[in-house]
C-alpha cells in the first residue's frame, strides 16, 4: 500500500509550530528550583509530539534534535535534574533552533547545520554534566521497524514453540487463535492442544485460558518472526521456542531457554525507573495541559485567515437586512412607476406620490446605513487580536533582561485589541524594536534603580486600545526617560537641529526618531547596530500611522503608536488643488484653518513659515509640491490643513476643503508606479479617482524643490 | 463609448494559420501603428482623468475602470509628435503590457483606431533606421497593408515601468536644470 | 470490516493512521484525547482502539485502564502508539491493558500489518 505522506505534512507542520509556542510559552513560566511538573510535561508532551510526528513523516533531524531535548526535559520531570535557569534558556534557544530546522522541511530549504550542531553540543553537555543518569538516551527514535531482522538463520528449519498461556490471557484482547493464523502464514503450522489443566466442567471460568499448546513450524522462519507474533503476551504465557531441525541445526545451537524472555527484561535502564508512572499523572486535567490546549494559534504567513464564527454571522445577519431594504426600496419603485401611469394633478395622487416619496428617502437611508454596516462587517473578517503580536514580548523580554542584568515586569494590557491582519504583520517588528530599546536605554540595572530610590524591577507595560477609527498602542517604561540635554547636543552634533534652534521638550524627545539618530553611547547587540529609531517610525509611517514619545527625566518614557484599523479603508479629507479633489489621511491631520495673509513670513527668503497661535509652523503650497501655477499672492480664500510630520506640524495650503469621507485605498502601482508625494487613489462616489496624499512624501518633494530652488516664497 | 472585441477575437481562434497574427491599428496623424490584438483589452472613448502630479508630460493621469485605477499615456506625446486637441474621434486603446514579472493594464491616446489586419509573421521587416519620431526599440517591426505602411509597436519596450521612470526622473531633472 | 477508534492529540498522526486504516477498508472514528475517546467509547462499540500515549487531559494508559473497565471492552484489542521502543514504555501499556503497541514512527504498512495481527 503506498501513501503519499506529504499529504499530512502540512498538519503535522502547523501543529509542530503551535507545540513550539507551547513549548516557549511555557519554559518561560518554569521557575529555575524545583520546577512545576506539569509545567514540565506540558513542555515535554510538545516536543514529543514533535519527535513522534517528525519521525512518521520523515523529517529525521528534527526527531533526533528533538529527542535529545526530550531527554533533558524527562530528567527534570523525574526529578533527576534541577531545572537551572541555564538549562531553561538553553532549551528555549533550542527551541529556536527546533523552530528554523522545522521551517526548512516546510519550506525545503536548507538548515544552518553549524547552528544545530552547536545547539547538539550545547544540550550534550548539560546532559552530560551533574544529574541525570545517561540512561535516558538509550533508544535512538529513527529506528523503523520494531525488530530488526540482523543476520538471522532463515533458510529451511523446523521450530517447536510452547506455549503456555497464562489464565489471564485473553483479558488484553489478545487471541491465541490469531497469532496461530499469523504463523501459519510464516511456514507450515501442525497446532497440538493439551487439555492437562483445563478444569472439570462446573469449575471452567469461561474468561480464563486453561489451555496450552505446542506448535511446529517448519520452513522458511526466522526465530525474531516468530518471537513478534508472540511479543505482546510475553509476560503473560511461557514461552520456549526450540530449533529442532533442518538447516538450523547447522549453524546455531538449539536455543533451549525461554529466549524471548531475555529480550523482555529491561535494557539496564534502572535511573528513570519513576519515569513511567509520571507519565500517567502527567496530564490528568493539568490546569497547564488546559491552558495550552486553548492557547491561540499563531499567525502564520499564510494567505488564509481564520475567522470566528460570530463574525461571519453578524455578515449573513446584515445580508438579510440588506434583502429587506432592497425590497422595500422595490416596492417604493413600483408604487411610484404605477402611480405615474393612473396620474392626475389631483390632491389624491400628489399625496399619495409624497407618501411614496418619504417610503423611499427612508428606505435609501436604510440602505446607506446596510452598507456601512457591511462594510464594517466585511473588514471585522480581517481583524485580528493584537494578542497574536504581544505574544512575541514574554520571550523577548526574558531573553533581553537576561543578558542586560536587568530585572523587569512585563505588564501586558487590551490584548484582546483588534486590528488588520495587514497591519499586524507589519507592526510586530517595530514594536519588538520598542521594547528593545525601552529596555535597552530605558529600564536602569537594579543598583541604579536602587541609588534611584526606584523598585529593582523595572515595569514595561505594553497597551492596546481602540480611539475613534484608529488603534492605539502604548509602550511604557518606569526607566530613565529621555536624557534631553544629551539628545539636544547630539542632534547639534549631527547637524539634525542647529544650535540656535529652539526646541519645545516634546521636540526634543521626538528628535530620537530622527534619521541617524542614535544616543547609545555603547552600540549594544540588543537594539541593534545602525538600526535606529527612524526605521521603526518609518515602518509605522508606512502603515499610516504616527508614533510619538512622550519622557520625564527619571520617571520614564511613553511610545505611543496611532495605526489605522485597517489598511483597505481611510479616513479622509477631501481637498482640491489646481481643480483636482485630493484625499489627506484624517490620521494625519492637525487642525485646518483659514489662512491670515499676516501670519506668512518668509524665512531667508526660502522657506515660509506660519504664526499659528504661539509658535511658527513651516509651511508649503500643494500646488508648488506639484509644480502648478501658483498665483503666489492671491492666498485670501486660501485654505491651511496642518499635518504631522516626524512629530512636528507643518501646514499645507490647499485650494479648498470639501467634505470629510471614508475611502476605500487602491493602489496605483498595481498598474502603474509609485508617486513620491501619494500613498494610493480611491474611486468617488461620482466615479472619479481622487489621488491620496502621503504628507511625508509631500514634504520630501516639497524639501527637495525648495532646494533646487525651485519653489521660491 | 467602448467597443467590443468579441467577433474579432473569433476570427483569432478560426485562424488556423500559427505564423499569422492580428493586430489592431490606430492613427496619429498620417502614420499607421498596429498592436498585436489579443493584448488589446477594450477600446473606450477619451473621458476626463485625474492627473498626477510631478508625472512625464506623456502620463495624462489616471481613471477608474471599473474598480482599478489604470494610467493612461498620450502616444503622440510619448513619441514627440506634435498634440492635437482631442476630439470625439480621440480613443483610448486599454492594453495589457507584460513586464517585470506582472502584467499591467494602461491606456493609450490615439487619434482613431483603424483596422483590423491579419499580418504573417514572416511578412514583418526589420525597419529600417530613417530617424523616425520613435525609438527603434519600439517596434517590433514593419509591414505593408494595401500599399499603405503599418509599424507594429512593442509595447512591452515601449511602455515598461523602466520607461516611466526614467521620464519620471529626467522630467524632474529637466525642471530642476 | 472493522469499527476502529483513533485517538491521537496530534492531527497529523491522526490524519495518517485514519487515511490509512480507511484505506484498507475499515470504518474510523478520530477523537483527539482520551477523554472524548472514552466518552465516544461510551456510546458506541469498536472492533479496534488504537491510542497515543501522550496526551493532554487523560492519557493512553489512562484510558486503555477506563475502556478495560467497561464491561463490553473487556476483551476488544487496544493498540498503543509509543515513541518508545524502550520494553518499559512498552510494559507501563501492557500492564494497563493494551493487548499491544506500534513503535513511532511506523509507516502505514507497519500500521496495516500490525492491525491484521489483532483483527484477525
Amino acid at each position: 500500500m503506498s501513501i503519499d505522506m506529504s499529504q499530512f505534512h502540512e498538519a503535522f507542520f502547523e501543529e509542530s509550530f503551535e507545540g513550539l509556542e507551547i513549548m516557549e510559552s511555557e519554559l518561560l513560566t518554569l521557575d529555575v528550583g524545583e520546577g512545576d511538573v506539569e509545567i514540565i510535561n506540558t513542555i515535554f508532551r510538545a516536543a514529543h509530539s514533535i519527535k513522534g510526528g517528525a519521525g512518521t513523516f520523515g523529517f529525521m533531524n528534527v526527531s533526533e534534535f528533538t529527542h535529545v531535548m526530550e531527554t533533558l526535559l524527562d530528567e527534570m520531570r523525574d526529578g533527576s535534574r534541577e531545572v537551572t535557569q541555564f538549562a531553561v534558556d538553553s532549551l528555549l534557544e533550542s527551541v529556536d533552533v527546533l523552530r528554523s530546522m522545522l521551517e526548512a522541511a516546510r519550506d525545503k530549504t536548507e538548515v544552518d547545520e553549524d547552528m544545530v550542531a552547536a545547539r547538539y553540543a550545547v544540550l550534550n553537555n548539560i546532559l552530560k554534566e551533574n544529574g541525570g543518569a545517561s540512561s535516558a538516551t538509550d533508544d535512538a527514535p529513527a529506528e523503523a521497524t520494531p525488530a530488526p531482522l540482523a543476520n538471522e538463520q532463515t533458510a529451511e528449519a523446523l521450530w517447536t514453540v510452547d506455549f503456555i498461556p497464562h489464565a489471564d490471557l485473553l483479558m488484553a484482547g489478545n487471541d491465541p487463535v490469531r497469532m496461530f493464523r499469523a504463523l501459519s502464514e510464516l511456514g507450515e503450522l501442525q497446532v497440538n492442544v493439551d487439555l492437562e489443566k483445563l478444569p472439570p466442567f462446573d469449575e471452567l471460568a469461561p474468561e480464563d485460558l486453561c489451555l496450552s499448546w505446542q506448535l511446529t513450524l517448519s520452513g522458511d522462519v526466522a526465530r525474531s518472526a516468530i518471537e513478534e507474533v508472540f511479543e505482546w503476551v510475553e509476560d503473560d504465557c511461557d514461552l520456549i521456542i526450540t530449533s529442532t531441525g533442518g538447516n538450523a541445526l547447522a549453524d546455531s545451537p538449539p536455543i533451549v531457554e525461554p529466549a524471548a524472555h531475555v529480550e523482555a527484561v529491561p535494557e539496564a535502564a534502572p535511573a528513570p525507573a519513576t519515569a513511567a508512572p509520571s507519565v500517567n499523572t502527567a496530564a490528568s486535567d493539568s490546569p497547564a495541559a488546559k491552558k495550552s490546549a486553548a492557547k491561540p494559534k499563531k499567525a502564520t504567513e499564510s494567505a488564509s485567515i481564520r475567522v470566528g464564527i460570530d463574525k461571519i454571522d453578524e455578515i449573513i445577519n446584515l445580508v438579510g437586512e440588506l434583502v429587506i431594504t432592497q425590497s422595500m426600496l422595490d416596492q417604493a419603485g413600483d408604487d411610484l412607476e404605477a402611480n405615474a401611469d393612473t396620474v392626475g394633478n389631483d390632491s389624491e395622487s400628489q399625496k399619495t406620490n409624497a407618501d411614496i416619496l418619504l417610503r423611499l428617502s427612508k428606505g435609501l437611508a436604510q440602505l446607506e446605513r446596510n452598507t456601512r454596516e457591511l462594510q464594517d462587517g466585511v473588514m471585522r473578517i480581517r481583524m485580528l487580536p493584537i494578542s497574536f503580536v504581544f505574544s512575541r514580548m514574554p520571550r523577548l523580554v526574558h531573553d533581553l533582561t537576561g543578558k542586560l542584568n536587568k530585572k523587569v515586569e512585563l505588564v501586558l494590557s487590551g490584548e484582546e485589541t483588534e486590528l488588520d491582519k495587514t497591519v499586524m504583520e507589519n507592526i510586530g517588528d517595530p514594536l519588538v524594536h520598542l521594547v528593545r530599546n525601552a529596555l535597552d536605554h530605558g529600564v536602569e540595572t537594579p543598583d541604579i534603580r536602587r541609588a534611584a530610590g526606584k523598585d529593582e524591577t523595572g515595569v514595561l507595560s505594553l497597551n492596546a486600545y481602540h480611539q475613534g477609527g484608529n488603534i492605539i498602542i502604548e509602550i511604557k517604561d518606569d526607566g530613565a526617560g529621555i536624557n534631553k540635554k544629551k539628545v539636544r547636543d547630539k542632534a547639534i552634533e549631527k547637524g539634525i537641529i542647529s544650535a540656535t534652534d529652539n526646541l519645545s521638550d516634546e521636540e526634543v524627545n521626538n528628535l530620537i526618531f530622527a534619521p541617524g539618530f542614535s544616543t547609545a553611547e555603547v552600540v549594544s547587540d540588543v537594539s541593534g547596530r545602525g538600526v535606529g529609531m527612524d526605521v521603526v517610525k518609518t515602518s509605522i509611517n508606512k502603515l499610516g500611522g504616527r508614533v510619538v514619545v512622550q519622557s520625564e527625566e527619571g520617571k520614564g518614557s511613553v511610545f505611543t503608536i496611532r495605526l489605522p484599523l485597517t489598511l483597505a479603508i481611510l479616513d479622509g479629507q477631501l481637498v482640491t488643488v489646481g481643480g483636482e479633489s485630493y484625499v489627506i489621511p484624517l490620521i494625519a491631520i492637525i487642525e485646518s484653518l483659514q489662512v491670515d495673509r499676516a501670519q506668512i513670513n518668509a524665512v531667508a527668503g526660502k522657506a515660509e513659515v506660519y504664526k499659528l497661535r504661539d509658535q511658527y509652523i513651516p509651511i508649503m503650497r500643494a500646488r508648488a509640491v506639484f509644480g502648478l501655477d501658483d498665483s503666489t499672492d492671491d492666498l485670501h480664500d486660501s485654505l491651511m490643513v496642518v499635518v504631522e510630520v516626524d512629530g512636528s506640524p507643518i501646514g499645507i495650503i490647499v485650494d479648498e476643503l470639501q467634505g470629510q469621507q471614508q475611502v476605500v485605498i487602491k493602489s496605483l502601482e498595481t498598474n502603474y508606479r509609485k508617486v513620491e508625494t501619494m500613498s494610493g487613489a480611491t474611486i468617488l462616489g461620482d466615479g472619479t479617482v481622487a489621488l491620496i496624499w502621503d504628507v511625508n512624501g509631500m514634504v520630501r518633494v516639497h524639501n527637495k524643490k525648495l532646494n533646487k530652488g525651485l519653489i521660491k516664497a | 463609448m467602448s467597443t467590443s472585441l468579441q467577433a474579432v477575437s473569433d476570427d483569432v481562434e478560426e485562424s488556423d494559420n500559427i505564423h499569422q497574427n492580428q493586430y489592431l491599428t490606430f492613427l496619429l496623424g498620417d502614420e499607421e501603428y498596429g498592436v498585436d490584438i489579443l493584448r488589446v483589452q477594450e477600446i473606450r472613448g477619451w473621458d476626463s482623468v485625474t492627473t498626477i502630479p510631478n508625472a512625464p508630460a506623456f502620463i495624462k493621469g489616471v481613471i477608474n475602470l471599473r474598480g482599478t485605477i489604470v494610467s493612461i499615456l498620450d502616444l503622440r506625446e510619448r513619441f514627440g509628435i506634435e498634440s492635437v486637441e482631442y476630439n470625439e474621434l480621440t480613443v483610448v486603446v486599454v492594453l495589457r503590457v507584460k513586464g517585470e514579472g506582472k502584467d499591467r493594464i494602461m491606456g493609450v491616446v490615439v487619434d482613431a483606431v483603424s483596422e483590423v489586419y491579419h499580418i504573417a509573421e514572416n511578412d514583418l521587416k526589420d525597419p529600417p533606421d530613417l530617424g523616425y519620431a520613435i525609438n527603434m526599440d519600439y517596434m517590433r517591426g514593419m509591414a505593408t497593408v494595401d500599399d499603405k505602411m503599418v509599424i507594429i509597436l512593442d509595447i512591452d519596450q515601449l511602455m515598461s515601468l523602466k520607461e516611466i521612470d526614467d521620464a519620471t526622473e529626467s522630467g524632474e531633472k529637466a525642471v530642476e536644470d | 470490516m472493522a469499527r476502529i477508534l483513533v485517538v491521537d492529540d496530534s492531527a497529523s498522526m491522526r490524519q495518517m493512521v485514519a487515511f490509512t486504516l480507511k484505506g484498507a477498508g475499515h470504518e474510523v472514528v478520530e477523537k483527539s484525547d482520551g477523554v472524548e475517546a472514552l466518552a465516544c467509547a461510551k456510546s458506541a462499540s469498536f472492533d479496534l482502539v488504537i491510542t497515543d500515549v501522550n496526551m493532554p487531559n487523560m492519557d493512553g494508559i489512562t484510558l486503555t485502564k477506563e475502556l478495560r473497565a467497561l464491561p463490553n471492552y473487556r476483551f476488544t484489542p487496544i493498540l498503543t502508539l509509543t515513541t518508545e521502543s524502550s520494553a518499559e514504555k512498552k510494559m507501563a501499556g501492557k500492564q494497563a491493558g493494551a493487548t499491544g503497541w506500534l513503535v513511532k514512527p511506523f509507516n502505514p504498512d507497519q500500521l496495516l500489518a500490525t492491525a491484521k495481527k489483532v483483527l484477525g
